[in-house]
């Protein structure tokens, strides 16, 4: 199972690399749980999902992942300060209407937070937008009319936000089909994973 | 989902050693319905058992052979092939103690006085049945439940089975509950009592002697329960404002359908349940808090569970909301304890647990599937 999907999805395995073995891990919209029993089977995590959809959170179950069904808008509230080493969003913070109170809630809830989300500052996002057309990739493969996507950034635009939130970045990982992109991350990054907490 | 485990028979069990119970009384013998289906496997590792909830009782699944209309109250849930696969797991489902359904009862002859033990029949609790459930699974041989099973009152006794015999059960599927009730539920149940308690013909409980049955409290207790059990919208869409003669008469006859339907369900219940079981049923709802004496301190309540929990509400449920769930999820998480929590969009309100909703039934499927798949053959 592992080697699939870490092809379909490369920012699992930049995820798990930060992560030590045995953390407590939630993961805020854990779609069908392949995260978290990904870190499972590699990382021995205790982990959580959080999921609105009952298609998902029935195959989390089937998965064997524990997932708790709650809209992410609505806050975490089943969760108190602290109690995960690692609150993971992955590929989820361009989809949330609140993404602000959601950055504050993961940082309130978990000592870390990892977050990814494609880059619309990639040069063929750009490009596409330069030839008058709403970009379509491997990273946001939607139409403008049924996209998810309400809260698309660059990498400029995340880095903004922590630092008006006083989130300290403590690490990042930049790619483009899942290899590492050092080179003008912001235009030659199709994704990127963060590594956060709050800074002081 | 027509597959039945098909004929089944309800067993007594004997318990000659008393029970004592949290107020103090003692039973020194008593007796429980119970029914099994499926096969215990050779290791016992492979059982499940069904608490139920305030009318319900050990006829879970199946129908009799001289009764062939009377199947069990979740023969939707339970069978070869249903989501508690009868054909993977040995199910049990029991009378309570307290009940009218064989197990002694306040309508049972207590064999002190040859007569029925009517208002002397102690005041049980959650944390009595769950003793007395234990004693039944020793005398089945089973030391560790696979998983305990219940819906509102019957969730109720599958937490407390987790608080008090946290190595006995592996998991709990806790279904449309609550870790105690709010002052607006008891309230319910206090009208429903007294709907009981000042019918003339309940003789503070001794009724039986005077060969009378307070049915009209009974009655009330009943339609009463049945307006909470129900949303608004599932009573509106079944309801509405019909009238049941197409037209206004002016009088206090049944006029609207809601009002015949409560009636027809009032008078159906009152005609077979027992009026002081319903009180004690009801009293038992009220007093179930296992966070009471530590400073209602859910957290440090569930410190003491094993088991992995399934946590399940209904979008419609207003008497054991989904808010309440997630105070039990709260404190599992709080604990580290592995859960996982459904939120089920259904209109059936409380009854939502006894019905045959598609994302209720794969999620209780899935689950229990995991559950079989690590239990040795």
């Amino acid at each position: 199972m592992n080697a699939s999907i870490i092809q379909s999805r490369p920012d699992f395995a930049a995820i798990a690399a930060w992560i030590p073995e045995g953390s407590a891990v939630l993961d805020l919209g854990c779609g069908d749980g392949s995260l978290l029993r990904y870190l499972r089977e590699t990382r021995k995590v205790v982990g959580y999902g959080v999921e609105i959809s009952d298609a998902n959170v029935a195959t989390c179950i089937a998965n064997g992942v524990n997932v708790i069904q709650n809209d992410l808008e609505s806050g975490l509230a089943d969760f108190e300060n602290d109690a995960f080493d690692f609150v993971i969003l992955s590929q989820t913070l361009q989809a949330t209407k609140h993404t602000e109170a959601l950055l504050k809630e993961i940082l309130r809830v978990g000592r870390e937070g990892v977050v990814s989300f494609p880059n619309f500052g990639y040069w063929k996002n750009r490009l596409q937008v330069m030839l008058g057309k709403m970009p379509v990739s491997h990273d946001m493969p939607y139409q403008w009319y049924d996209t998810p996507n309400v809260h698309l950034c660059t990498l400029h635009d995340f880095e903004d936000l922590c630092a008006t939130h006083e989130v300290s970045i403590l690490a990042r990982h930049v790619m483009t089909e899942g290899n590492d992109v050092n080179v003008l991350p912001n235009l030659l990054g199709s994704m990127a994973v963060y590594r956060v907490k709050r800074a002081g | 989902m027509s597959n039945s485990v098909g004929i089944v028979k309800a067993q007594r069990a004997t318990f000659d050693t008393p029970l004592t119970f949290k107020s103090g009384a003692v039973l020194p013998r008593y007796e429980l319905m119970y029914e099994t289906y499926g096969t215990l496997n050779a290791d016992k590792s492979n059982a499940i058992l069904i608490c139920h909830a305030l009318s319900g009782h050990h006829h879970v699944a199946g129908y009799y052979a001289d009764d062939t209309k009377n199947i069990g109250w979740w023969d939707n849930m339970v069978g070869p092939g249903k989501p508690i696969d009868t054909l993977k797991f040995f199910v049990i489902g029991l009378n309570n103690l307290g009940g009218c359904h064989g197990s002694t009862g306040p309508s049972s002859i207590d064999p002190a006085t040859g007569k029925p033990y009517g208002s002397s029949f102690p005041v049980v609790t959650v944390e009595d049945w769950v003793n007395a459930q234990a004693r039944l699974a020793d005398q089945l041989g089973i030391q560790r439940f696979a998983a305990i099973v219940g819906g509102s009152l019957g969730g109720m006794q599958a937490m407390q089975w987790a608080l008090a015999y946290p190595d006995r059960v592996a998991h709990v599927l806790a279904i449309a509950t609550a870790p105690h009730l709010t002052a607006q539920n008891i309230a319910f149940n206090d009208v429903a009592r007294s709907a009981i308690l000042t019918d003339p013909e309940f003789h503070g409980g001794d009724f039986y002697q005077h060969g009378v049955v307070p049915t009209r409290g009974l009655r009330l207790a009943r339609m009463l329960g049945h307006i909470t059990y129900l949303s608004d919208d599932a009573m509106a869409d079944k309801f509405g404002r019909e009238l049941r003669h197409g037209k206004l008469n002016f009088s206090y006859d049944i006029e609207f359908q809601i009002e015949s339907y409560l009636r027809y369900q009032g008078d159906k219940f009152a005609a077979y349940f027992d009026a002081n079981t319903y009180l004690l049923m009801t009293k038992a709802l009220d007093y179930f808090d296992p966070a009471r004496d530590l400073d209602s301190d859910l957290n440090r309540a569930f410190a003491a569970a094993k088991a992995k929990f399934l946590v399940v509400s209904f979008t419609t449920d207003w008497r054991f909301s989904p808010a309440r769930s997630h105070e039990i999820v709260h404190a599992l998480l709080h604990n580290r304890r592995d859960v996982s929590y459904a939120e089920v969009t259904s209109d059936h309100g409380h009854d939502s647990f006894l019905m045959e909703d598609t994302q209720y039934i794969a999620v209780m499927r899935n689950y229990l599937d995991g559950i079989a798949e690590g239990i040795s053959k």
